[in-house]
């Protein structure tokens, strides 16, 4: 038997693959916002990952870094070095700011590090670490900056002498890397005006300046100049140590927040994108019922346009099983035509999003299946007409 | 024209080949609503004849052909069908599609053939979706194609031919399945003269070759001429004449 939907997809091919390409199009964009989501999740995995951390140590009742603000002291770092099962245990800051690059701005993520150690990248693409204390930085590819620009934060200037890839904050901001006491000084540092009027009012209370007592305003002013707050501490485990076994006396005996691999997933993919995934969520499935709306459109369309035809098979004897297996390969036919323009588009358009697209082959399979249910779903409505056409109609009266 | 009246069992035909309906009925609606379309139908068409189907708008034509072409389904009566009784009653047979398919063929009054569909396979269409491979399919289809003439265009899809090279595919479409009745409607109805008497010579010739029982539905003043016999329908009821059977060889 020969196939007759195939023939005629083949008599009208030009008018079949544009509306392929059409709902083709509607799909690739379904597709990218599966890849948005997915880019995110990845982007908070790439920030775990790139860490290098077994432990994040955060303030008590806290679920920094990333999620919420966490402050800690930096000396806490020393006690937490010597805690049983600690191999590596690094300072480190992070803060989102507008970075100027010439005319215009990108919005980065700033660390501060301790090269060598937890928090610092773990490899380059370009140039080479951080090996000075002061001024240099590390750049991800995705800020624009070249090996050896310059790069304005707050009161200095940094070299680039290094670039990164993939080295992202959860919200997808392409990351700087700049050293521990620098990033302390940008972060939590005032500006000279803000020093001068905080020392003015220090001098001015009587709490602070007390005839009695010699070199406490000095204390207090010198106090307000320095920075020793850190976001939290990245703790490398020793081989031999679960996570779980050095992350309890931490907690314990430093009175601190700590959260393993599993811990910072959750709130990095579960809570903190959580609502993006709800928004994405909604767009793919209003995305999915707009392309079923289409198809079913379509179809309805083309079989309508095909009624005299139908009743004609009907009254010659064909069976209705055998036009509704022509609708439904039809349907099917346009589902498939879609699902690769659809997959073709996404891809190509992919690295032009701001944010890391991510598209996975299982979600491309899941999409294929997705597509050929709504348009088998799509096409009942069809089918449902064409059954009920009456081979009368082939000979009037 | 003269006109005799004829009873149907002075027919020619056996009842064994050909159609044989006997006392068909067809009634629409029930109760004070009903209305009666069919009252008495009786005809016999032998093997390879050819007869006309004539009658006044609003006779009872369209209803008759339906019940004769499986779409519909009687009130009563029998149909017999190629020596096989189709209806006496009730169907022989649910599946309504496959009575067509087997044992009926249908020639349009515009040939209807399937746009997507070259010229063969609007012929081998039939036999394959009555189960014959192919290749077998095709190889009937091009020998009726040949018969009428029309083997050079085998390939070429309906939008390529003229209205008579159409009409002449849909004569072979009808013939695939060597069906025991041909049912034509209004088949030269948008033919001059010549194309129209072209048309019914091909379909005598073609029913004489497959011993295809064909009733044909006109008004066409030109063809009417050209039967042996005529069947008139009027308030439901068929009265059978003796025609003119102007030859057309």
């Amino acid at each position: 038997m020969i196939s007759l939907a195939g023939r005629d997809i083949l008599h009208s091919w030009r008018k079949f693959l544009l509306t392929g390409i059409g709902l083709g199009l509607l799909i690739g964009v379904t597709f990218s916002m599966a890849g948005v989501y997915r880019g995110m999740v990845d982007d908070a995995q790439a920030l775990l990952s790139n860490s290098g951390a077994d432990l994040w140590v955060v303030q008590q009742g806290t679920q920094g870094p990333y999620a919420e603000s966490s402050s800690l002291r930096d000396d806490l770092v020393h006690g937490i070095e010597g805690m049983p099962g600690v191999a590596l245990a690094a300072n480190v800051t992070y803060f989102n700011m507008q970075v100027r690059r010439g005319d215009s701005e990108v919005r980065a993520m700033v660390v501060g590090i301790e090269p060598g150690k937890p928090g610092s990248p773990s490899h380059l693409v370009a140039g080479r670490p951080l090996s000075r204390s002061h001024y240099e930085a590390l750049a991800d590819v995705r800020t624009g900056f070249a090996l050896g620009d310059r790069i304005r934060l707050r009161r200095h200037d940094y070299e680039v002498v290094g670039l990164t890839r993939r080295m992202v904050s959860s919200g997808g901001d392409p990351m700087v890397f700049i050293p521990l006491k620098d990033a302390q000084q940008a972060q939590f540092l005032k500006d000279n005006d803000a020093i001068v009027n905080e020392r003015a009012r220090s001098a001015a209370n009587p709490a602070f300046n007390r005839p009695g007592v010699p070199g406490l305003l000095e204390a207090v002013v010198a106090s307000q100049t320095s920075s020793h707050q850190v976001n939290a501490v990245l703790v490398q485990v020793r081989e031999g140590f679960a996570p779980a076994q050095v992350a309890e006396p931490i907690r314990r005996w430093k009175h601190l927040q700590v959260y393993d691999r599993a811990g910072m997933e959750e709130i990095l993919v579960a809570k903190l994108i959580a609502t993006s995934a709800k928004q994405i969520g909604m767009f793919l499935v209003i995305l999915s019922i707009v392309s079923a709306a289409i198809v079913a459109f379509i179809i309805y369309t083309m079989t309508m346009g095909k009624i005299r035809e139908i009743a004609v098979l009907k009254l010659i004897g064909t069976r209705n099983s055998t036009i509704a297996s022509m609708i439904l390969q039809q349907a099917l036919g346009l589902g498939l035509i879609g699902f690769f323009v659809g997959k073709l588009a996404a891809t190509l358009w992919a690295p032009i999003f701001p944010k890391y697209v991510l598209l996975l082959p299982r979600d491309a399979l899941t999409g294929l299946g997705v597509v050929l249910l709504i348009c088998a779903l799509a096409s009942t409505l069809a089918i449902r007409i064409a059954i009920k056409v009456d081979p009368a109609e082939a000979i009037g009266g | 024209m003269s006109i005799t009246l004829l009873p149907p069992s002075a027919s020619a035909a056996e009842p064994g080949s050909g159609i044989l309906v006997q006392g068909l009925r067809k009634v629409y609606g029930q109760g004070q609503t009903a209305v009666e379309a069919l009252k008495q139908v009786d005809m016999v068409v032998g093997p390879g004849e050819v007869v006309g189907l004539v009658g006044p708008s609003g006779s009872g034509k369209s209803t008759l052909l339906k019940c004769l072409g499986a779409i519909i389904e009687p009130t009563a009566g029998r149909m017999v069908l190629g020596g096989k009784v189709l209806y006496d009653q009730a169907w022989a047979s649910r599946d309504l599609s496959a009575l067509r398919r087997d044992h009926i063929g249908f020639v349009f009054q515009a040939p209807y053939l399937i746009p997507f569909l070259d010229v063969t396979d609007n012929v081998a269409l039939l036999p394959m979706l009555a189960g014959m491979p192919n290749a077998a399919a095709r190889r009937r289809a091009l020998e009726l194609l040949t018969e009428l003439d029309m083997a050079h265009r085998a390939q070429a899809a309906p939008s390529q031919l003229s209205g008579g090279e159409q009409q002449r595919v849909s004569i072979a479409r009808a013939l695939a399945n060597r069906p025991a009745v041909i049912l034509a409607d209004e088949p030269t109805a948008p033919l001059d003269s010549e194309r129209a008497l072209g048309v019914m010579r091909l379909l005598g010739r073609m029913a004489r070759q497959s011993q295809a029982a064909v009733i044909v539905v006109t008004h066409d003043e030109k063809i009417i001429p050209t039967f042996q016999r005529l069947y008139h329908i009027r308030d439901g009821r068929t009265v059978e004449e003796a025609g003119q059977g102007r030859s057309l060889d």
